[in-house]
């Protein structure tokens, strides 16, 4: 009784602080909503009007079809067109194109003899039968503008000839589920509340205890009756509502800005989010009694939020990962949680499904606190 | 009869190789305001904080309130108030709000809550200041703010390191009836100070230097056992009658106050004044007279002792 009028006095005074600081107030609301606009829009694995340069050798009405066809796929943008593929290359090294197309003086006869073309295919005969209709020279040290380039490797040719295309029968069947339009949001939103919550709740707490020595409380309150235990509760119970305050910013706006539903059941999902929320306070309540200034306790939250952003799953498929760095990924609640929520809200994971996510993170959280508990001591040495 | 509070013996406290309190022994009765009285680093905050239990002893040990030290200290902080050297209630809450804040740390009733925080305001004169910040509070609220939240849950054993250094002199008279009044209920006070005038107003002090306790005693009894005769100086050219003085044989200290000199004669000489007006050569205008010792000399003769 007396214990819980003590966790809620410490409780009360970290709301009243809170409420009077305004740039931490004001972050509780627009890191989410920053965060989301940024990521929502910057990262984007789906990449399109990549820069490209054209050089035309054969100048003829079927090369200037050709690259309006190219155009057409919104793949690239040509923005330069150049006469010699020396002037091509040095466009490249200056980063003003990504790729260059050429196509050579002969187009008009490789066009005909291409496969690519759908017609029957003439009699490999001749030295030229089915050579490539044109060459792209493409600045490869970023894969994905790579890859998107490699996608035009098998274009179909035959819209050349306003012919239809003679779809040949796939040897797989690819049906897409929970992201049939290949919308990179739709993965980004989610694992975005774990990224967030990881940043904010760490922050937050790591500073609490060490900012009450930095103010020079602590001296004042380890000489009152507090026990750790009530100390590190009331200072954890206020996040925890900003914790849902800003999940809630970002599938709401999510959901608004970029279309993302929420297809699973919101009472999992706050579970899931509250046991999140709960170990990433935790851990921040463990940096907290390690950390002397609130400088170091914000290093130490880069120090996790760089992995639990790079291997939690959020950017990376956590699956292609070498094996070292998904047994760190395992360690970081972020990782367990970024796959939860993605369950619940594009899935429509239940509790079943997450079981073993949940209880993990609540082991992560009482570690968390016990250890926070036990190191934290009433005493100045 | 009397009990005792507060018992060390040989309490000691290092840091690195630097010995903040070496070797204390105290015996603090109830119902006093015993003052620790010492210079700037003289080490009255850590001996102050050894006997809360916030900092450990690194040899020794002490008795508070029946708690023995080092120990668990918990059962000591309900009946334990500390006033801190600088203050550490928080500037960003009101005085309402940190009185509020103490009381349900405390574990008062909301009824007993209400009440005791209308009586403190009162007594120490912050209801006008209820609902200001505790940052923009002036020095002396400031402070009064910090004794009303270390006795709001009637400690019976009450620390205030340094409780006046920002006070003038008229607060500083108001705060000191305070304390007496806390003691007629039946507190005990230990306060540090290093103004000589508050020590005369404890019932007991010890004197402290450099970690060591060098005396202790009622501020009357230590005047009295001064071993040392006090002799004032009054005339023209007291910088050049001090230059004489100074490293003379049974002269142990000299000290100019305003129009006066104060010198500290050795007790075995047997005429102090005809020693002085002898060592310095003193004309007859100048008048030369044995005084009553005051605790500066005894402060300066009991550290002076020490050093030699
Ligand atoms: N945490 C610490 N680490 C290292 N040295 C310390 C520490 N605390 C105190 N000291 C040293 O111990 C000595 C005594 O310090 P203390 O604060 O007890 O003095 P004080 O009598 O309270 O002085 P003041 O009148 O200035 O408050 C000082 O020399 C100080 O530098
Ligand atoms: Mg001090």
């Amino acid at each position: 009784m007396k214990s819980l009028r003590r966790i809620l006095a410490i409780l009360r005074k970290e709301l009243v602080q809170l409420r009077r600081d305004r740039t931490t107030f004001a972050m509780v609301v627009m890191i989410p909503f920053i965060q989301l606009i940024l990521f929502g829009y910057a990262i984007n694995t789906n990449l399109r009007h990549v820069p490209v340069a054209v050089v035309d050798q054969s100048r003829t009405g079927l090369s200037r079809a050709l690259i309006q066809m190219v155009e057409a796929t919104q793949v690239v943008d040509v923005t330069m067109r150049l006469a010699t593929v020396a002037e091509a290359k040095r466009a490249l090294v200056a980063s003003q194109v990504r790729a260059v197309l050429i196509l050579p003086p002969d187009l008009p006869g490789r066009v005909a003899r291409s496969p690519a073309l759908g017609l029957a295919p003439p009699a490999a005969t001749g030295a030229s039968a089915g050579r490539p209709v044109g060459q792209w020279l493409v600045d490869s040290s970023d894969t994905m503008v790579a890859g998107a380039i490699k996608s035009l490797r098998n274009m179909p040719l035959s819209e050349l000839f306003r012919q239809t295309a003679n779809r040949a029968v796939p040897t797989f069947e690819v049906a897409l589920f929970y992201n049939p339009e290949q919308r990179t949001e739709v993965n980004i939103v989610p694992g975005l509340v774990g990224v967030i919550l990881t940043m904010t709740m760490i922050m937050f707490t790591s500073a609490a205890i060490v900012r009450e020595s930095e103010r020079g409380n602590m001296e004042m309150l380890i000489n009152t009756p507090v026990r750790p235990f009530e100390l590190m509760l009331g200072k954890i119970v206020p996040y925890i509502g900003i914790g849902l305050l800003q999940m809630a910013i970002i599938l709401g706006l999510g959901y608004l800005i970029f279309d993302v539903p929420v297809n699973g059941s919101l009472w999992v999902l706050l579970a899931a989010t509250l046991l999140f929320i709960l170990a990433s306070l935790s851990l921040g309540l463990v940096f907290s009694t390690l950390a002397k200034s609130q400088l170091q306790a914000m290093q130490m939250t880069v120090f996790v939020l760089l992995p639990s952003i790079l291997l939690s799953g959020f950017m990376f498929p956590f699956d292609g990962m070498p094996g070292p760095a998904q047994a760190i990924a395992q360690v970081l609640p972020a990782t367990h949680f970024i796959s939860m929520i993605r369950g619940v809200v594009l899935r429509d994971a239940g509790m079943a499904e997450l079981a073993g996510g949940m209880i993990w993170l609540i082991g992560f959280s009482a570690v968390g606190l016990i250890v926070a508990s036990l190191r934290f001591r009433k005493r100045l040495d | 009869m009397t009990e005792t509070v507060v018992r060390t013996s040989g309490l000691t406290r290092r840091f690195g190789d630097k010995t903040a309190v070496n070797a204390v022994d105290l015996r603090i009765d109830r119902g006093m305001i015993y003052g620790f009285l010492g210079p700037n680093g003289s080490g009255k905050t850590t001996l102050m904080r050894m006997l809360t239990g916030i900092l450990r002893p690194s040899a020794g040990e002490a008795e508070v309130l029946g708690v023995r030290l080092p120990g668990n200290a918990e059962p000591l902080k309900r009946q334990i108030g500390y006033m801190t050297q600088i203050f550490s209630h928080y500037r960003d809450l009101t005085v309402l709000e940190n009185l509020r804040f103490a009381a349900d740390v405390y574990g008062l009733t909301r009824r007993e809550r209400r009440r005791r925080i209308d009586e403190l305001l009162r007594i120490y004169d912050l209801t006008e200041q209820a609902r200001q910040m505790a940052g923009s509070l002036s020095g002396g609220q400031r402070q009064r703010l910090a004794l009303a939240a270390a006795v709001l849950h009637r400690p019976r054993l009450l620390f205030l390191d340094e409780p006046t250094s920002a006070v003038d002199p008229e607060s500083r008279r108001a705060f000191w009836e305070q304390l007496f009044d806390l003691v007629e209920e039946g507190a005990t006070i230990i306060v540090s100070t290093h103004f000589m005038d508050e020590a005369e107003r404890c019932h007991r002090i010890a004197i402290l230097d450099r970690g060591h306790k060098r005396a202790d005693g009622a501020p009357t009894e230590l005047m009295a056992a001064l071993d040392a005769n006090v002799v004032e100086v009054e005339g023209a050219n007291l910088r050049q009658v001090k230059r004489a003085l100074d490293g003379q044989a049974g002269i142990l200290s000299t000290a100019q106050i305003g129009e006066r000199l104060r010198v500290l004669v050795d007790k075995a000489i047997a005429d102090p004044a005809g020693h002085v007006r002898q060592a310095a050569a003193l004309g007859s205008p100048a008048s030369c007279a044995v005084v009553r010792p005051n605790l500066e000399d005894v402060f300066v003769s009991a550290t002076r002792r020490a050093a030699a």
